[in-house]
């Protein structure tokens, strides 16, 4: 998909004040947030755990070339294949071809995030197949044409109102005429739907959680069961997947299991936990003849060894984002690309380019939370600190803030100087306010005052009490 | 395309600060730990694995019932088969541990991969894990994923010794079985769900809406 990450601003302004956006977000916080609490308090080890993933991971990317090859070995000799993609190009290539070969009409998949990074369907569609999104949050949102605003609930941002209507509109010509207003009659006419089109898919193609160098295995985690149907019943199974999910063996793939879920929605484990291996064996009743991995790069190798390099251990479990106040605030949408919340801020920025999503690094608070529960312990904030640095060294930050970092940096440097304006703007400042304490507008701070007040400050500077009591101190 | 393979694997390497592969010293250290792969941290799980995997599986919305020999199978399945009113017609996996279950002479019992509209699937472990609640299927001739997909119900026999504590021995146990990997490995841990409406939970999003698991003693 084109990323629209450039108007960060527009769109988030728009998500703040649009009313059923708003309530979608606060399921976020009733339910994943609440649910990871519990699940982790109920686990001691966690910590523990979480060390041991987050050592998992560093092991293999020290390895990576390593682990690759250990892996496609594998897969090859299980009668698989492995094709390696090092732009989205590359993989939509990859992707079409095995499909025109398969000689495919309808193509079933699974949820996948490195699907929406290369915009898989959107290729399918010009070349002629049929894409299905099997995920229900994903079959949502390709419905409604909109990307997903959250990593594991892509359709987080809808309410059930807006499901009616798109399944009404988009039902309605497989005989579905009535419309159906609660959870349980909606879910139920999606899935039968979508059984057709499962039953009928020659290829499917799915995402991976992890890729297991050991055996040559792909492993997804899924509560629906809808990425089983995809890598089961079609005639062909591709897998697309970064080359950063590549882990040594089902061991580690154990250990890092018991983080994700926990992390993710708070459960212990996923309802499905599939390992695939290679396409069907000689006395297999059902599965697919061909098995295809497409490993894809994009940027990836560039992350690695840098000080990207962190970003390169995520999981996909979102609790990043969870727990941002600025994606609770404003949802994924106004992110502009795939990837939202925190790690998106940092991923499509290196990704699509920093000029494209130069709002991204800087719509963030650094209060840490991100950080706090990355199950691998990933310095975003860090992280996102340093693409700003890059905004200002490549001159990629507006005139506005420019020309204030450079001025207060000037008085940062001659403290002297500094305190005596300091000084002297306080009490100029607590003049204006005029005993008000308040101001309801202010020059350059209009972004602040058209929401709420801006306090005026009392007195004298802080510098100057601490001094003040200093001296005070020091006579007793 | 071999070059582009070359083009990642040159680009990983130069990050590395490395200009070609691993030295072989490292090289087998690391194929060592591909070999015998050890566990890492197991999370403590109590001294009763039976009591743990029934506790686990039933907080997922899992259905269990206890039966004393593999004979008492086809008193669950059609008490399932009545409770949920589906019917006669039972799909049973071709697994020869299922040989031999009396099956009432109303059922209509067919042995075989499942096809779109199998209401009713029965199907054999390879093991279960207490740690999670999960059954875990093996793909193969006598197993057949469909059946662990397709159905509304999905109905799983479990023997008392199939149950280990941690998913890790369940890698244990396939290595000195002699299993190798087969196509698919399932872990199956309850009914099938979304939470894509609104974050309300609902089962029987695309796999089975009950998963039932008839427990086994040995």
């Amino acid at each position: 998909m084109k990323s629209t990450a450039s108007q960060f601003k527009k769109s988030a302004g728009m998500a703040l004040v649009n009313p059923d956006l708003q309530r979608a977000m606060g399921f976020i916080r009733g339910g994943f947030v609440k649910n990871r609490q519990a699940a982790l308090a109920r686990l001691p080890e966690f910590d523990e755990l979480r060390r041991s993933a987050r050592g998992i991971k560093e092991h293999t990317l020290q390895n990576l070339d390593f682990y690759l090859e250990a892996f496609e070995k594998r897969v090859q000799a299980n009668g698989g294949h492995v094709h390696w993609a090092s732009t989205p190009e590359d993989a939509r290539n990859i992707v079409v071809g095995i499909c025109k070969r398969a000689g495919a009409k309808r193509v079933t998949k699974g949820k996948s995030m490195v699907g929406e990074e290369i915009a898989i369907n959107e290729a399918l569609e010009s070349a002629g197949f049929e894409p299905v999104e099997t995920d229900l949050g994903e079959y949502i949102i390709q419905l409604a044409k909109e990307p997903p605003s959250h990593i594991i609930a892509p359709a987080v941002h809808k309410t059930k109102n807006q499901i009616t209507e798109l399944f009404h509109e988009h039902h309605v010509r497989y005989g579905y005429t009535e419309r159906q207003t609660d959870v349980p009659a909606l879910v139920d006419e999606a899935r039968k739907v979508l059984r057709e089109k499962f039953l009928s898919a020659e290829v499917g193609i799915t995402g991976a959680n992890f890729l297991v160098a050991e055996t040559g295995s792909t492993v997804i985690v899924t509560n629906e069961g809808n990425g089983d149907l995809t890598n089961t019943l079609p005639r062909v199974h591709i897998v697309t997947a970064g080359i950063e999910k590549v882990v040594p063996t089902r061991e580690d793939v154990s250990t890092l299991l018991r983080v994700l879920a926990r992390s993710a929605t708070g459960q212990e484990m996923s309802v499905y936990t599939t390992f695939s291996t290679g396409p069907r064996r000689k006395d297999d009743l059902d599965g697919p003849s061909e098995f295809h991995v497409v490993l894809l790069d994009n940027g990836r190798s560039q992350m690695l060894g840098n000080e990207f390099h962190e970003m390169l251990r995520c999981i996909r479990c979102g609790a990043c984002m969870n727990h941002c106040p600025v994606y609770q605030g404003i949802g994924g949408h106004a992110y502009g690309w795939v990837y939202v919340g925190p790690m998106g801020s940092v991923l499509t920025p290196l990704m699509v380019g920093l000029d494209q999503a130069g709002d991204l690094p800087n719509a963030c608070t650094l209060n840490g939370r991100c950080q706090e529960v990355c199950p691998m312990g990933i310095g975003l904030p860090g992280m996102l600190r340093q693409l700003r640095r890059r905004q200002f060294q490549n001159r990629q930050s507006s005139r506005t803030s420019r020309t204030a970092l450079a001025a207060w940096s000037f008085f940062a440097r001659r403290p002297r100087l500094y305190r005596r304006v300091m000084g002297a703007a306080v009490v100029s400042l607590a003049w204006l306010a005029r005993g008000r304490g308040r101001f309801r507008h202010m020059l350059l701070a209009g972004g602040w005052t058209s929401v709420r007040d801006l306090p005026a400050p009392q007195g004298s500077s802080f510098q100057n009490q601490w001094r003040k009591r200093r001296q005070a101190g020091s006579h007793e | 395309m071999s070059d582009t393979r070359e083009l990642v694997l040159t680009n990983i390497r130069a990050a590395l600060n490395r200009e070609g592969p691993l030295p072989d010293s490292v090289a087998k250290s690391l194929q060592g730990r591909l070999t015998r792969p050890r566990p890492n941290l197991k999370p403590a799980i109590g001294a009763d694995p039976i009591a743990h995997f029934i506790d686990k599986l039933q907080s997922v919305s899992g259905k269990l019932t206890r039966v004393a020999s593999i004979d008492k199978v086809a008193d669950v399945v059609a008490g399932h088969l009545q409770s949920f009113h589906l019917g006669d017609a039972i799909v049973v996996a071709p697994d020869p541990r299922l040989d031999g279950i009396p099956w009432s002479n109303r059922l209509r019992v067919e042995r075989r991969a499942a096809v779109g509209d199998d209401r009713l699937t029965v199907t054999g472990a390879y093991a279960a894990v207490a740690e999670t609640g999960s059954v875990v299927l093996l793909s193969g001739a006598e197993s057949p994923t469909t059946l662990n997909f397709l159905p509304d119900d999905h109905l799983v026999v479990v023997r008392e010794s199939q149950i280990v504590a941690h998913i890790e021995d369940v890698w244990a146990r396939m290595r000195s079985d002699k299993r190798v990997m087969p196509r698919t490995v399932n872990f199956i841990t309850g009914p099938s769900k979304t939470a894509d409406v609104e974050q309300t939970i609902q089962e029987g999003a695309h796999g089975p809406r009950r998963l039932h698991v008839i427990l086994v003693a040995d």
